[in-house]
């Protein structure tokens, strides 16, 4: 069964003209000296034929076209998306990123007191030790979220524009 | 006039705002649209909005079209992705490669009367009804590579799938189909053979 499947295989490969060149003299000689090779290759050459003769295609009513073309009358063409897409700010927040990483690398490997034995003391990178309070003060905390608020209104107001926009573009 | 016009041309053109031209590509393109279409849903009237809703959305990003490909390869992803995003919104049964039960199904069907005697004269009835037999992944397969002129590395990227993936499910999707012709139009394929 399974050698059967694999005689298919090549054989409809060697009909789609995707085997290499030996592979192909192969199937040809195989053609041409075995009866099962012969048989199998003129069975799937029918099919084949048929295939690429008999697929009709199906046709949408009469008014398919008229009915597009009305359609899109009422839309616009969508301004390609690398006319309003920045690669300077996709570089940018990679390299944001990118240096925050090494910067926390270099923090840490900073950290590590290189005279001890083991290279790294533990008890130097206990979390409970590591001072947060400059980071998580009031006043951070009340400028990260400020910020946030500004960002998620202005984020809003471009949506909310944007629909505005479009019930404006399907009216017309 | 516009038939001498290249499909890169023609955007261009409507790029630049010749709207009008684009009745050209749905002209050219709606056939095999409209018949993918139907290979993921069997009612006319949602295959005939599937295929409006493809040239509708192919319009409003044809400014995304780079050009890198065939626009009947590009055309083609976006009818994959409407189709499967409206059987989802429709709820209906969407079968894949690997389900059985599709094929129990279809070999459950009846074959006698199963098509008309005037059909049982025409091998081209035969191949089209043993196609309506497969899974729809597998008739879509088929029309992409025999119909629609698109090699294995584009349906790849019509599918988002690897060229030798298609490769294997083209051979499988055309092995089932010819045990599906040898199951149910037997005679026929006899006839073929003489």
């Amino acid at each position: 069964m399974t050698n059967e499947n694999n005689i298919d295989e090549t054989i409809w490969n060697f009909i789609d003209g995707s085997l290499k060149a030996e592979e192909k003299s192969f199937v040809e000689n195989m053609i041409d000296t075995n009866n099962e090779w012969r048989n199998k290759h003129r069975e799937l050459l029918e099919v084949h034929q048929l295939m690429i003769e008999g697929i009709e295609l199906e046709q949408p009513s009469m008014r398919f076209t008229q009915n597009v073309m009305e359609e899109i009358s009422r839309q616009f063409i969508v301004p390609a998306a690398k006319k309003y897409l920045n690669k300077n700010i996709i570089r940018g927040i990679g390299l944001f990123f990118l240096i925050s990483i090494v910067g926390m690398l270099v923090y840490t490997f900073g950290q590590v007191d290189w005279s001890q034995p083991s290279g790294i003391d533990m008890s130097q990178l206990s979390i409970k030790k590591s001072e947060y309070s400059f980071f998580l003060n009031n006043s951070y905390l009340n400028v990260f979220i400020m910020v946030n608020i500004l960002l998620g209104l202005m984020m809003l107001d471009m949506y909310l524009t944007r629909k505005k926009n479009s019930v404006k573009h399907s009216r017309f | 006039m516009t038939a001498s016009l290249t499909d890169n041309e023609i955007i261009s053109r409507v790029l630049a705002g010749e709207r009008e031209l684009y009745s050209e590509l749905v002209n050219r393109y709606q056939n095999f649209v409209f018949t993918v279409s139907l290979r993921y849903t069997p009612v006319r009237e949602d295959a005939e909005e599937i295929a409006q809703d493809v040239f509708v959305k192919a319009f409003r990003y044809l400014g995304d079209f780079r050009g890198d490909s065939k626009f009947s390869t590009w055309l083609y992803s976006i009818v994959n992705s409407t189709s499967i995003t409206f059987l989802r919104k429709k709820k209906l049964e969407t079968r894949s490669l690997d389900d059985e039960r599709v094929f129990e199904v279809a070999d459950n069907r009846p074959a006698e009367g199963f098509i008309s005697p005037t059909e049982q004269k025409s091998k081209l009835a035969m191949v089209n009804k043993a196609i309506q037999l497969l899974s729809h992944d597998d008739a879509n397969l088929i029309t992409l590579f025999y119909k629609a002129e698109q090699s294995l590395e584009e349906i790849g990227m019509i599918l988002a799938i690897d060229p030798n993936t298609v490769k294997v499910k083209l051979y499988r999707a055309r092995q089932r189909l010819k045990e599906k012709m040898e199951k149910f139009f037997a005679q026929d394929v006899h006839d073929l053979s003489l």
